[in-house]
């Protein structure tokens, strides 16, 4: 029975972790099947939305939930202005050259975000913090990691209703399927894709806001877009279920690892998921083949 | 280029001009003398910008000529250090442990190339990039064959009988395995398979209709890359003398990219360039830390911002790179004052998109 426990535990701590992972995967997802642009800055955008977050709950003293606003508002505020400022310049320029041009953002934004709010670790306090949910038979896990899962359930039907049912996403679906059809229809493209780029940077502040309760803001948190790339490629790059998936996968897998095999494992579950994937499923989970016409 | 082609002969030959034969033999008269004038400090820098050249002549075939972005080569780089280590700590003469170390690294882009090059080139960036943490970790954790943290001694090694230990001695040998690797791209790049490649960088799909096998070239293609890329970890090694596994992680990995992005995509004379650059601008800093306004001399993070800011502005304003700029202030010079400004104006190519569909 212990057993059973503790691996339901592991399981939902994980899946906990994996959520985040599967929120970010989801940031590059949505950028990548509108606009054709990986964004290897996806992990710095969570990190600013941490830092904003701490800026309006801690320095400004606002509301938590006012504060999750507000954070959620700056970081998309941001995430529309890179793309009208930087990206929309590289439309045109082969692939890697958007890549490189995110890695070099991404090293942008954490000398900044060091400037600005200093290399220290910060915190600050959520109703969610050191709060235990007991949930019967012997099961207990922490509030934090359950906010995470309940609050990814949410940020999902929100995005679910908004690309489903609005005028909005329905015209982000369009723009995503045919640049040109989309345009010649009269949609705003450009002003679409950077809405997209918001959309994305705002899920990322949601990821950020959540991660709080269990883990320090500090100028490197970005790294977790390395582990988000093993969720969007398990989920097969271009699927956005596909990448929550993943994330979710790729976050009980490492705690599996962590707990059973030996230590460092944990780290290298990620890339090694990675890696297998590409090996054995390159098209992911839910990933269609689609061959080129010319 | 100004002269016209008549024969396909000259579409082969390795010096398009005479006189550029002659500049470089120049050139590489005034490289061998720089040991007996320069001192030792400057012997040292130089070797450092020769082994990154080399490791971005290596980078600039996979991303220059084959289109595909690696961003885990500093694994290889890593992988090449320490084969060269190793085996000469186990005693492998140096002559064999060089090209083994090289060969070891090629060995390794071929294991995480075969999967990988079948996807579109963002999976091999994706790939490399964690294949480029596996690695360092490994070499991390991996302590009764790296060392761990403790670092591993690169023992020193004899060519010829002569001990190497001074650095000059690293100084000719980067430069020999520098030329060699130039002659050896070079004539890549007239074969068949530089062709190949070329053809892969500028469209996969006519390239695939022209009966070029993708995997087999782009595979080709990066164990090449890594092998030259591992050439230049052996070297390394020579020159920093004691490994520690954290020297190998994502940084170098860009900066090894930043070389062949900002020299300028498509020029092995770029790869040069960008290598000089990034391999003295750490120097740069170093001297005008005290000197800048506000403190930003003192930032922690300084550098990693700087290759950041410095490939987001070439990408943006001048994707040729300095090879680029080199070209077009040469075309201005000799067109003044009748210069055009749309002579380079940069074609955006809209059709092309990489998304299969």
């Amino acid at each position: 029975m212990d057993d059973v426990v503790r691996l339901l535990q592991l399981a939902i701590n994980g899946a906990a972790a994996g959520c985040i992972y599967g929120m970010v995967a989801l940031g590059f997802v949505l950028i990548y099947k509108a606009t054709e642009m990986v964004n290897f800055a996806q992990g710095e955008l969570m990190m600013l939305g941490a830092f904003f977050a701490y800026t309006f709950v801690s320095i400004l003293g606002f509301n938590y939930w006012v504060g999750f606003v507000l954070a959620i508002f700056a970081t998309a505020a941001f995430g529309y202005l890179l793309d009208a400022i930087v990206l929309r310049r590289v439309i045109g320029q082969p692939q890697f050259a958007v890549v490189m041009l995110t890695l070099g953002l991404a090293f942008i934004f954490r000398a900044v975000a060091g400037a600005i709010w200093g290399y220290d670790a910060v915190g600050f306090t959520t109703p969610f913090t050191n709060k235990i949910a007991n949930l019967g038979g012997g099961l207990v896990l922490g509030q934090d990691n359950l906010s995470i899962i309940v609050g990814t359930v949410i940020l999902c039907a929100v995005l679910y209703l908004f690309f489903s049912r609005t005028r909005l996403g329905i015209a982000m679906q369009a723009s995503s399927q045919n640049q040109l059809a989309a345009y010649y229809m009269g949609i705003p493209v450009r002003t679409v894709f950077s809405l997209i780029w918001a959309i994305s940077a705002g899920v990322a502040a949601v990821a950020a806001m959540l991660l709080v309760p269990v883990q320090m803001i500090d100028v490197n948190m970005g790294i977790v877009g390395l582990k988000a790339f093993g969720a969007a490629v398990l989920g097969g790059f271009g699927s956005i279920p596909g990448a929550l998936v993943g994330g979710i996968v790729i976050g009980v897998v490492e705690q599996m690892a962590g707990y059973y095999l030996p230590a460092g494992s944990m780290e290298l579950t990620s890339n090694v998921v990675l890696l297998a994937v590409l090996i054995l499923r390159p098209q992911g989970l839910f990933g269609q083949v689609i061959r080129k016409r010319v | 280029m100004s002269q016209l082609k008549t024969d396909y002969a000259q579409d082969l030959v390795l010096a398009r001009k005479p006189s550029s034969l002659a500049w470089y033999g120049l050139l590489l008269a005034i490289l061998l003398l720089i040991p007996h004038t320069l001192s030792e400090f400057y012997v040292g820098e130089m070797s450092f910008v020769f082994i990154y050249a080399i490791a971005g002549v290596g980078l600039m075939l996979l991303t220059g000529y084959t289109g595909l972005v690696s961003l885990g080569h500093a694994a290889f780089l890593g992988i090449g250090a320490y084969a060269n280590a190793i085996l000469l700590a186990k005693g492998v003469p140096f002559a064999l442990s060089l090209p083994a170390a090289g060969l070891i690294a090629a060995f390794a882009g071929v294991v995480i190339g075969i999967p990988t090059l079948r996807m579109s080139g963002l999976y091999l960036a994706i790939a490399t990039l964690a294949f480029g943490s596996i690695v360092g970790l490994v070499a991390e954790k991996w302590d009764s064959l790296t060392g761990g943290f403790d670092g591993f001694p690169v023992p020193h090694p004899s060519v010829l009988g002569l001990v190497i230990t001074a650095p000059t001695g690293v100084y000719y040998l980067a430069l020999g395995v520098l030329v060699l690797v130039v002659l050896v791209a070079m004539n890549i790049l007239r074969s068949p398979l530089g062709r190949a490649m070329v053809a892969i960088r500028d469209s996969e799909i006519s390239a695939q209709s022209m009966g070029i096998n993708l995997a087999l070239y782009k595979t080709v293609a990066f164990a090449i890359s890594a092998g030259i890329t591992g050439l230049a970890g052996a070297l390394f090694a020579l020159y920093v003398r004691h490994l520690a596994p954290d020297s190998f992680g994502v940084l170098l990995s860009i900066q090894l990219v930043t070389i062949v992005f900002i020299g300028g995509l498509g020029s092995l004379q770029g790869a040069i360039f960008g290598a000089i650059f990034v391999a003295q601008l750490p120097q740069v800093i170093a001297i005008v830390r005290d000197d800048l306004p506000f403190g930003i001399g003192r930032m922690p993070g300084l550098e990693p911002s700087l290759f950041g800011l410095i490939l987001v502005l070439v990408i943006m304003f001048e994707p040729a790179g300095i090879h680029g700029r080199w070209l077009k202030l040469k075309r201005w010079c000799r067109e003044f004052p009748l210069h055009r400004r749309a002579a380079f104006r940069r074609q955006k190519t809209y059709a092309k998109t990489d998304r299969l569909r």
